[in-house]
């Protein structure tokens, strides 16, 4: 079959020969993929800063398709079903997943304690395959998977599997309250999904920083929020204080994770050295431009290590710090009935698709941000839809 | 911190999810004390070990489900067992895969050329969307290259010069 071929940092290439997968475990479903996501996470895999990526994986955690053949003990999905695959790969059964912490199941990921178990995300993640393939092996499949829901635009569904659920989460667990002012840092997808999001939650003020202006002018109109440009303004901590009469905003959230920009040193020690687990530029300006008391919400992906943030100032102002890889069985239902109402519409945030064939370019588009790339979906030839 | 001046009917949704009783939220409010009792829960069926899954030391076992997709093999596999060796707070868990990762990379162009397979790195990293889209950041690329090789060149000729 087709796949993605991890060949090192920033080397990818398309597989003509990768074996089909295959039912390895009773709860096991082989599923045809239809559409499968480049997520802003996989470029931390693609530069190489993950520890434990191995050559000739296929990475891909954003995907939907077609059950092809289902393992003994699946009962809740039948062959020819049109399922969204979550991200996360939950058992239903440990203690974390029947508190609901579907992103945090103990028996999915036997390489990282701190990590769940997630498709195509190195070893460090469970080892796991991805979607960016024709096929792909769906574990517990009576637990993660949903069928999609009839008359759902695909591109819509595949958002559900990540981009959404992480960006509601975001802001849900921001705890907002009715008219708290909320920044995003980051207008990637996440961000904008947050950014979004945040209203719903009865939010009085949005406001969103990053450094390019394409994805700025997006976020503006998607998510009718105040949207800065990081570039224009000497010091954004300063500017936020300014701009919420000097005490900063109720609510941070961190929707760009280690690949940040706007700080050399934390670029040169996070990106390029590896010294730390990524730049931590949006976590830090995240802990110092929310008010005392406040909330910080991190959804932004960081490597294993360890990362310099001001964690001195989190004490001093009393900043909880709440953070999590999305729980996306558990928001499915209400964030299904979101976009079944037109409460969200996140297809809109898809600029890009190309064919399965073509994912060197689309790495490499998405990675510089190149033709005012903000999302791009992989459709694979056997995809039909 | 209500604000009720403000008028938001222009925003689709806006406060559908407002819950002031949900505090704190998620991550922490579903917690129950089940967890208490430790690792006793109904464990699902153990996927057949057929491959050799390194698994961190911080727990006792492998978990029921796990990936096959790419074994430890060959040098980078030895750096990444010894890693193994340690808890993933240490840094000796981390570096070695690091180290592990860019050894496996030499290692893949070697199984491509075993396999007569020249890799095409140009394509590999995308150079054509690069050559469409950013033609002016790929030569200034090349140019960094070229000066970063000639600099080394220079620097190794001045030495090897000196030693004569």
């Amino acid at each position: 079959m087709l796949a993605m071929n991890y060949r090192g940092p920033q080397r990818v290439r398309l597989d003509r020969n990768k074996p089909m997968p295959e039912i390895l475990h009773p709860q096991d479903a082989i599923v045809r993929v239809t559409r499968s996501c480049i997520c802003g996470s996989d470029l931390h895999l693609y530069n190489g800063n993950v520890p434990d990526t191995r050559v000739g994986e296929t990475f891909g955690h954003e995907f939907i398709g077609v059950v092809e053949e289902i393992g003994s003990e699946v009962h809740k999905l039948k062959v020819g079903d049109q399922v969204i695959v979550p991200f996360n790969i939950a058992c239903g059964q440990c203690t974390f997943c029947k508190q609901e912490l579907y992103g945090n199941c103990h028996e999915a990921n036997p390489m990282a304690t701190a990590v769940g178990g997630i498709f195509g995300y190195s070893h460090i993640a469970g080892g796991y395959n991805g979607g960016q393939a024709e096929y792909v092996r769906v574990p517990y499949a009576n637990v993660g998977p949903m069928v999609i829901p009839s008359g759902m635009h695909p591109d819509d569904a595949v958002m559900l599997t990540d981009v959404v659920p992480t960006g509601y989460q975001a802001a849900e667990m921001g705890g907002i309250q009715k008219g708290d002012t909320v920044v995003v840092f980051g207008a990637g997808p996440v961000g904008i999904m947050a950014a979004k999001c945040a209203w719903l939650f009865g939010a009085g003020r949005v406001i969103v920083f990053d450094q390019e202006e394409y994805r700025l002018d997006f976020v503006r109109k998607y998510a009718q929020c105040e949207a800065y440009n990081f570039r224009s303004i000497e010091d954004p901590v300063v500017f936020m204080k300014k701009t919420t009469d000097s005490l900063g905003a109720d609510v941070c959230i961190d929707a760009v994770g280690a690949e940040a920009a706007g700080s050399k040193m934390q670029t040169i020690t996070g990106r390029k050295l590896l010294l730390q687990a990524g730049s931590a530029t949006a976590l830090q300006w995240a802990i110092n431009s929310v008010k005392k008391g406040g909330i910080v919400s991190v959804v932004g992906v960081y490597g294993p290590t360890g990362n310099l943030i001001p964690i001195g100032n989190a004490l001093n102002k009393g900043v909880t710090i709440r953070g999590n890889q999305a729980s996306v069985k558990r928001l499915l239902p209400r964030l299904i009935e979101h976009v079944q109402n037109g409460v969200l519409d996140p297809k809109a945030l898809i600029t890009h698709h190309f064919p399965l064939e073509e994912v060197s370019d689309a790495y490499r588009i998405f990675s510089d941000k190149l033709d005012n790339c903000i999302k791009p979906v992989l459709v694979p030839p056997s995809a039909k839809i | 911190m209500e604000d009720t001046k403000k008028d938001y009917s222009h925003i689709k949704g806006w406060g559908i999810d407002a819950d002031p009783k949900n505090d704190p939220t998620y991550p922490m409010r579903k917690r129950s004390n089940d967890d208490h009792g430790g690792y006793n829960w109904e464990r699902p069926t153990q996927q057949p070990i057929n491959v050799e899954v390194l698994h961190s030391i911080e727990r006792p076992n492998v978990t029921a489900v796990f990936g096959t997709s790419k074994p430890p093999h060959g040098l980078s596999g030895m750096m990444r067992r010894f890693a193994f060796t340690y808890g993933e707070g240490s840094f000796n868990h981390w570096l070695p895969l690091l180290m592990a990762d860019r050894v496996d990379v030499v290692e893949g162009i070697i199984d491509d050329l075993k396999r007569g397979y020249i890799p095409n790195i140009f394509a590999e990293r995308g150079g054509k969307a690069e050559w469409k889209y950013n033609r002016k950041g790929m030569f200034f690329k090349i140019a960094v290259g070229v000066a970063i090789t000639t600099a080394t060149v220079m620097l190794l000729r001045g030495k090897s010069d000196d030693e004569d």
